[in-house]
């Protein structure tokens, strides 16, 4: 695209082709950022698997067949059943539609223990959209379905097993997930509010403040993470409610989340501070408000996007090594942590290797996290590659 | 006097701390600055790097706040506003009047806002005007200086360095300013498009009754442009003078340095070996005592070494100079230097 | 002068044959960043390749020591090099990581940037770094090394060599960081110099320094010196010889008095006049610039590079590329002006008469 010199306009002068420059010339900023963040593949599947993990946990009443806490001693460490799709009658015709089979129980003579044998016998069809008992959604909204279940109402639904009494493991890593997505959330978004608050300030003011900040940030950095945190963990009251916990550990993680986000903050501020826009912004006479919402914000939001999802991953796995140590979250609240405290005793593990699931949940959620992270991290910084 | 601005005694030092625990430093940028800008006139402040141009533009505009001295902008006859001393909020309005241009068109914008944006901000911040009126001011400005209208829209990535720095340039013109400060506004262009750019800002001035502090280290450049020329070394003033006098005949030795060193663009100017010409430019903390420039004159004599010369007029004309010894040198000039054997 | 006198002259180090260097990349067409260059460096003189940014220039100097990144190759043309020895080298056949590519790099041919601290190693002292490239290609012992660093760098003009041996490059100033780096380039007597803007950092009184010394150095070496720069006014004081790129074509090239003398292609003439003359101010004349900016190389015409921003346009201009055309024995340009005769009369080319016969040069080179 040519300038018009308006000075200049004596003979006239073929202009160049202007291409599709006036398509790219009208993309944001952001518009590119999401441009080539699609270009980076593993980013992108990473996305769509972290979108999965917050719709199951958003809607996990809907999702998990049965409630966390029900209970059914008949089925103590039943076995994953497995969902088959096609049956082959006695006189050789198919039956489609999806169904789990029945339990045989046996008892071990020698060890005297009960044994689960999957009965090819009996089976029990399944259904989406099956009535089950009445429940909340969200705690409002009454529902009477689920996303599936048997048809016959009652009828054993371990797809992945049960633990020691005899409760749906499936169901539970449903809403484990709820609590510990939501932890890693809630973590984040104050972690984020302390840290963009003291980076921001740290950063645009400089000065003693900043001296400050920064020190104490090196000294909660130099702490050994898990010690204080099971310090803290082990200084909350005995006798909070389980909801309470939640929020006191919510609290304690991100009192240490924060400083990572601080750090980030107070770069980006420092390195906007000098940049001549802002220092053009100024001189227009701009509020320093207006100098940071309008002129700095925007520079490094994408940025602070990108760090965010890089700290949720931390946070998950430190409530999960809370909760695994039995000093986080306490039962009945289910979460990956406390989940993965039924697997600590190695001979239940032998026997109930499906208690493992949710170590396998968590690794998948926290690697789909970090290469999402990785990837808006690339995407944001325009002068990569 | 007409002097649109006045600077006094300015000296903006830096203090720098070596480590956390280290002993500070400090830096003298500008050392007792005193110059005087008329109305309509376009004055050029030349030097090398780290010889306190673009802090004393700075300063100026209260991007830095000066350590001492003073700075005075006169809007109208009988109006003195102390820009030195003003509280950031009572500088607003008169940040209408002085505007900037930097020199990098890449980082000067805001990659965030659209051009329409960038040029009304402005006009926002000053609540100047909205709706019809404002789109009306930034269309027109943007043709004044040869944005074409359907740009509006676009990000600044989406243009050349030349129309990045029409852009800039329409962001200090939309306040109807009265003083342009260019801090090397056309050093990151390319040569075909500087020159399109100082056209326009000729072109602007006559337009807008402009009057225009142009920083630069280019001498050609500053030559072409400029009405008056400030030579700077090492924070100090040490020439000022009409542009035409300077370039005919410094007064200064290091103006005659600068001057010399200067390529041009003919073969047969050609300088050809410069035996004269030796060092570097000393480090901000450790300036020589007496003159400045001793260290690399070869006119030096013992007094400039024990005393510093004061910036005074040469022989009662405008052109001023801060060397003991401005009358009695020979120094040559640009215009017509013999040409050199060429080793 | 044209590259086939040229090739009779024994004193020719290098010579570049139609050389074209196209960029390919995944998701777009190919690029020709240059496109048929043909220039030829000769023992003890310099050659400037000026142009504005974006022009070609730089990627035409890495290309001869295979620089470039993997994604660009060479379709077309040769780069002969002739160091003396009897034999003449295709560069552009030489694989860029070869041994005999790595023989000529930093040995017979060197480099010197804009930027000396991204070519300097931060952690080594400049001492060791040029000691190390003595060590690489010569036979000398560490103090015998050590001593010819010591008289390269007093040979460059770095005041108290032996002790500024044992400074890191960030204790150096912007000039004699430039130094030390023109030290290491000139360690193994190299037959070819190659300068990479390398003043366009420097403060004016520094960049005179160093344009005194490279050329001094150059006449004592006995080098061919390959000066890349965007400043007209570094060119004029320089170059015996320049040639002029305009998006990846040389549009015009010549003995440097003659091409600042009377240019002839129309780009060379607006970038003389695009540049403030040091006049007083009564000769003082307003800049004319080119207008628009340097499209794109995708959007480059197929014809003349220029068509789209030159006043002189014309029929042929944007379909036909034109063929260099002498028009003084030391001096050619690309442009239909000089060989059409229907071509619009503009004041100061040489132009065929208007009857049709050929000026004087035509035919020298097409």
């Amino acid at each position: 695209m040519a300038t018009i010199d308006t000075q200049n306009l004596t003979k006239p002068v073929a202009q160049p082709k202007t291409g599709n420059f006036a398509l790219s010339g009208r993309e944001s900023q952001f518009a590119m950022t999401w441009r080539r963040f699609k270009q980076h593949q593993l980013a992108l599947v990473s996305l769509w698997i972290v979108v999965a993990f917050y719709i199951v946990a958003l809607l996990a009443e809907f999702f998990a067949p049965f409630d966390p806490g029900d209970y059914n001693p008949r089925y103590t460490y039943a076995p994953p059943q497995g969902i088959e799709f096609v049956f082959v009658e006695e006189d050789g015709s198919w039956t489609w539609g999806p169904y789990v089979n029945g339990y045989k129980t046996e008892i071990d003579p020698q060890a005297m223990r009960r044994v689960f044998t999957i009965d090819e016998e009996v089976r029990h069809p399944l259904g989406l959209f099956v009535e089950s008992e009445p429940y909340m959604l969200f705690g409002i909204i009454p529902m009477t379905h689920k996303l599936f279940g048997t048809i016959e109402p009652r009828a054993p639904l371990y797809v992945i097993g049960a633990d020691r009494l005899g409760r749906d493991q499936l169901s539970r890593l449903i809403h484990g997930t709820r609590i510990s997505l939501s932890i890693g959330l809630v973590g984040v978004v104050l972690s984020l509010i302390f840290g963009v608050i003291i980076g921001g300030f740290s950063g645009y003011y400089g000065g003693w403040f900043d001296s400050a900040v920064q020190r104490t940030i090196e000294f909660i950095r130099s702490l050994p993470t898990i010690p204080l945190w099971l310090g803290l963990a082990a200084a909350l009251p005995q006798d909070w409610s389980a909801l309470q916990n939640y929020f006191a550990i919510t609290v304690i993680l991100s009192l240490l989340g924060w400083t990572e986000l601080a750090r980030v903050v107070r770069g980006r501020f420092l390195a906007l501070r000098t940049e001549d826009f802002v220092t053009a912004a100024q001189l227009d006479g701009a509020s320093d408000y207006r100098v940071i919402v309008r002129h700095m914000v925007p520079s490094f939001m994408s940025h602070i996007i990108a760090a965010t999802t890089l700290a949720i991953p931390g946070m998950i796995l430190a409530e999960t090594a809370l909760s695994f140590l039995g000093l986080g979250l306490q039962a009945p609240i289910v979460s990956w942590g406390t989940l993965l405290q039924e697997a600590q005793n190695i001979r239940t593990l032998a026997s109930a290797p499906w208690l493992l699931a949710p170590g396998v949940v968590v690794v998948v959620a926290i690697l789909a996290m970090n290469f999402l992270g990785d990837g808006l991290r690339d995407a944001a910084d325009p002068y990569g590659k | 006097m007409t002097a649109l601005l006045e600077i006094e005694n300015l000296t903006k030092t830096f203090t720098m701390r070596s480590g956390m625990f280290g002993d500070t430093i400090s830096l003298d940028a500008l050392v007792d600055i005193n110059l005087e800008v008329e109305k309509g006139e376009t004055l050029a402040i030349v030097g090398e790097s780290g010889c306190g141009k673009t802090t004393l533009g700075r300063c100026i505009v209260r991007a830095l706040d000066p350590t001492s001295g003073r700075v005075s902008y006169r809007p109208e006859p009988g109006k003195t506003i102390e820009l030195s001393s003003l509280p950031k909020r009572e500088l607003k309005p008169w940040r209408q009047d002085i505007r900037m241009i930097f020199q990098d068109p890449m980082s000067s914008l805001n990659p965030y806002l659209r051009v329409f944006d960038l040029v009304a901000e402005p006009l926002r911040i000053h609540k100047i005007a909205r709706g019809a009126e404002l789109e009306q001011r930034v269309i027109s400005t943007l043709e004044k200086v040869g944005i074409p209208r359907d740009a509006l829209q676009r990000f600044p990535h989406a243009f050349s360095g030349g129309q990045r720095q029409r852009i800039g340039i329409a962001r200090a013109l939309i306040l109807d300013p009265k003083l342009v400060i260019a801090d090397e506004a056309v050093s990151a262009l390319d040569v075909s498009i500087q020159a399109q750019i100082l056209n326009l800002l000729e072109d602007l001035k006559a337009d807008f009754g402009l009057t225009y502090i142009f920083i630069s280290h280019d001498l050609g450049v500053v030559n072409y442009i400029a009405d008056r020329v400030v030579v700077m070394y090492l924070g100090h003033v040490v020439e000022s003078a009409p542009t035409e006098a300077l370039f005919e005949r410094p007064r200064h030795p290091y103006t005659e340095v600068l001057l010399e060193a200067l390529p041009i663009a003919d073969p047969t100017r050609r300088k050809g070996q410069r035996a004269e010409l030796q060092g570097e430019i000393p480090f901000l903390g450790n300036r020589p005592q007496g003159c400045p420039f001793h260290t690399r004159c070869k006119y030096a004599q013992d007094r400039c070494r024990s005393e510093k010369p004061a910036l005074r007029p040469v022989n009662g004309t405008a052109q001023q100079a801060a060397c003991h010894f401005a009358e009695t040198l020979e120094l040559t000039g640009a215009y017509d230097a013999p040409q050199r054997a060429i080793a | 002068m044209t590259p086939q006198t040229h090739m009779a002259n024994d004193k020719t180090l290098l010579r570049m044959e139609d050389v074209s260097i196209v960029f390919s990349s995944p998701d777009e067409a190919d690029i020709e960043a240059v496109r048929q260059v043909d220039f030829t460096l000769t023992r003890g003189k310099t050659l400037a390749l000026v142009g504005e940014s974006g022009c070609g220039k730089s990627v035409t100097a890495r290309t001869i020591l295979r620089l470039l990144d993997k994604n660009a190759r060479i379709p077309s043309g040769r780069i002969l090099f002739s160091p003396g020895d009897g034999e003449t080298t295709d560069i552009a056949t030489l694989k860029p990581d070869s041994t005999a590519m790595r023989s000529i790099r930093g040995n017979k041919i060197s480099m010197i940037f804009q930027e000396p601290m991204s070519s300097l190693s931060p952690v080594h002292t400049i001492g060791a770094q040029i000691d190390e490239m003595i060590l690489l290609h010569e036979n000398l012992d560490k103090k015998g090394a050590r001593a010819r660093t010591i008289e390269l760098l007093e040979q460059v003009g770095v005041p108290g060599a032996r002790q500024r041996a044992d400074a890191y490059p960030f204790q150096l100033s912007g000039g004699l960081r430039q130094r030390a780096m023109i030290a290491m380039a000139l360690a193994c007597k190299p037959d070819l110099l190659i300068a990479d803007e390398p003043t366009t950092a420097l403060d004016v009184t520094t960049q005179a320094q160093i344009l005194d010394l490279l050329r001094s150095l150059r006449d004592e070496f006995g080098m061919a010196m390959l000066f890349i720069t965007h400043d007209l006014g570094v060119v004029a004081e320089i170059a015996d010889e320049v040639a002029v790129m305009y998006l990846g074509d040389v549009v015009e090239q010549g003995d440097v008095f003659e091409v600042f003398k009377s240019p002839q292609h129309p780009y060379t003439r607006a970038l003389m006049s695009s540049i403030p003359r040091m006049t007083r101010h009564a000769d003082r004349q307003r800049l004319n610039p080119i207008q628009g900016s340097v499209p794109s190389p995708k959007n480059r015409p197929s014809g003349c590079a220029f068509t789209t921003r030159c006043p002189h346009a014309f029929e042929p201009c944007a379909s036909v590329r034109p063929g260099p055309t002498g028009t003084s024995e030391n001096h050619w340009a690309r442009c239909h002006l000089l060989t059409d005769p229907e071509a619009p009369r503009v004041d100061g080319l040489i132009q065929p008469q208007v009857e049709g016969t050929p000026n004087a040069y035509q035919g020298d080179r097409t």
